[in-house]
């Protein structure tokens, strides 16, 4: 399993997630739980992004345009 | 002259000024003029397609939106993260071809990838078609900022002659740097004054962000969560997985991706655009605060909750801050459309499709010749078009996300669609488009053996399938004879 992966995780909370707090109440940082949910997944979403980035050979190599990426 | 109007003027004019300085000392050929000459680094690239994705569309129509509409004003803070994550793998190819074969547009692309000229001007149609609802919704956006901020002394008809008179002028003068500096300008702007206005307006009339949405649901129950029907779950799910897919291919967008100097850019890029993303956040804040305090505004009017608010809020002065913002989220959006809309005609349907021998400096002429022309018909779009607007700007985004299919798979290692089946899918898929939009159809009205909970898919869905099946037939049928891919170049 790669670190790649991760990535699918924030299509699973918006995309699928969402279904299960489309609600109001409680009201999370001020905010509808509906839209907190959204914000933490963007959030995450960073996160994740940022851990494949720092994994990520092709990011490493001495100038970023290397071919051999993925 | 009223202060609001002088503090929009001065900015207007500054804009001007930024747009014709940026071509100082550098040979405007094509290749400079359209994509900068591919030496832009992390922080300009950020902005540029920061740039375009914050337009008068969330200034004004995120508010409007989550004043008129509620809860589904959340699908554009969902569906820009999921397109960050795609970008994190599609675009990297997609520069790296665009910089081997030196391409200057999206339908060059197709061409080169496919080989099929042919293809590249079906894209280049495909791309003119889309962009011009988007660019109408820029001028009208001008309007309502203009006429609104100057207390109604300037009719929203002058703001918008003036506005495409400002982008015409800095679009031809300077190309994209013209737009890069703006966008510098313009964000610091927009991001000091939305995040405020966010924090202020809620807390000025509410108390507390909590106390606000406290209020908001008690006054109007189940605003501020996805509905049983119409904008319901299913609505959202289908609709924020179709604009992300949609996202970048935006003939603009993906024009701005070559101005890059380095693939890593796009990695970094996509690491950091989803927390800029959460501005939208403070964006909904004002929409949201707004329901309760000027309530009424129905229709087209719900895009000014934003400046009714303010001006019930704010001195005259802090208005022209306010628009002075707005009208620069108009203008440099505006001018990236209005540049790749006259490349795409010059470079790309004209050399593409009529004069293959055309020379660079006689497309460049034409394209920015080009400039005012379509500036002009989009002044006209704006001026006559009401209401159909809106549903001009979904068929636009339906119809560049008929490219999707054919970008995803021409990056993969061993592409299988054919040119053939690349041109039948995206024909089909576009026409579909069109068809659904003039029917005003939807997922209940095509297909209404489905259950009830799913009527609310995104009707361009159906386009998207359909196109997706033409092409995996047609290239079924087309394949080359030796079984080998012809198309492995990336």
């Amino acid at each position: 399993m790669s670190i790649r992966w991760l990535a699918v995780l924030p299509f699973i909370g918006i995309l699928i997630g969402t279904a299960f707090v489309n609600e109001v109440e409680p009201l999370v940082l001020g905010m509808p739980l509906l839209l907190a949910w959204l914000v933490m997944w963007i959030v995450l979403t960073a996160v994740i992004m940022a851990i494949i980035y720092a994994n990520d050979p092709a990011n490493r190599a001495e100038n970023g345009n290397s071919e051999a990426n993925r | 002259m009223n202060s609001a109007l002088l503090v929009i003027l001065l900015v207007t004019l500054f804009a001007l000024f930024l747009g014709v300085r940026a071509r100082r000392g550098r040979d405007m050929n094509l290749e400079q003029w359209t994509v900068g000459g591919r030496s832009f680094g992390t922080a300009f690239v950020f902005l540029l397609m920061a740039g375009e994705i914050y337009t008068t569309f969330t200034f004004l129509g995120g508010s409007g939106f989550a004043y008129g509409k509620g809860a589904a004003v959340f699908y554009i803070l969902a569906y820009g993260a999921l397109a960050y994550i795609i970008s994190y793998w599609l675009l990297p190819p997609i520069w790296r071809f665009a910089k081997r074969e030196h391409l200057v547009s999206q339908p060059h692309y197709f061409a080169r990838k496919y080989n099929s000229p042919a293809l590249g001007v079906l894209v280049g149609i495909v791309g003119v078609i889309a962009l011009i609802p988007y660019l109408v919704l820029q001028f009208k956006g001008l309007g309502i900022i203009v006429e609104t901020a100057s207390y109604g002394s300037i009719s929203s008809t002058a703001a918008i002659w003036i506005g495409a008179v400002v982008v015409a002028a800095y679009v031809m003068a300077s190309g994209v740097r013209g737009s890069a500096w703006n966008a510098v300008v313009k964000d610091t702007l927009i991001l000091a004054m939305v995040i405020f206005l966010g924090i202020y307006l809620p807390i000025h009339y509410y108390g507390s962000l909590g106390s606000m949405f406290h209020a908001i649901d008690q006054a109007k129950p189940g605003f501020l969560k996805f509905s049983d029907k119409g904008t319901s779950v299913v609505w959202f799910q289908s609709t924020v997985l179709l604009t992300s897919l949609g996202f970048f291919m935006w003939p603009h967008t993906f024009g701005s991706l070559y101005t890059a100097k380095d693939e890593r850019i796009f990695r970094r890029n996509a690491v950091m655009l989803p927390i800029y993303q959460l501005i939208l956040l403070f964006v909904f804040f004002v929409g949201f605060a707004a329901v309760l305090k000027v309530p009424g505004l129905k229709g087209g009017d719900i895009d000014l909750s934003l400046f009714k608010l303010s001006i019930q809020t704010f001195d005259p002065w802090f208005i022209g801050v306010i628009g002075a913002a707005g009208v620069l989220t108009a203008l440099v959006p505006g001018s990236m459309i209005l540049m790749s809309a006259s490349t795409l005609l010059a470079n790309d349907i004209y050399r593409g499709g009529i004069a293959h021998g055309a020379s660079d400096e006689a497309i460049n002429r034409l394209a920015r010749f080009l400039v005012p022309v379509v500036a002009l018909v989009a002044v006209g779009f704006t001026l006559k078009g009401g209401s159909t607007i809106v549903a001009l700007l979904l068929m636009g985004y339906n119809f560049v996300t008929q490219l999707f299919p054919a970008v995803i798979c021409s990056v993969a290692k061993n592409n299988k669609v054919t040119k053939q089946g690349a041109f039948c899918g995206i024909l089909v898929g576009v026409l579909a488009v069109v068809g659904i939009s003039l029917t005003h159809s939807t997922i209940g009205k095509l297909l209404p053996f489905l259950p009830e909970s799913l009527h609310d898919i995104n009707v361009g869905f159906v386009a998207l399938i359909l196109n997706v099946v033409v092409t995996i037939v047609v290239s079924a049928m087309t394949q080359p004879k030796q079984g080998l891919a012809q198309s492995s170049r990336a």
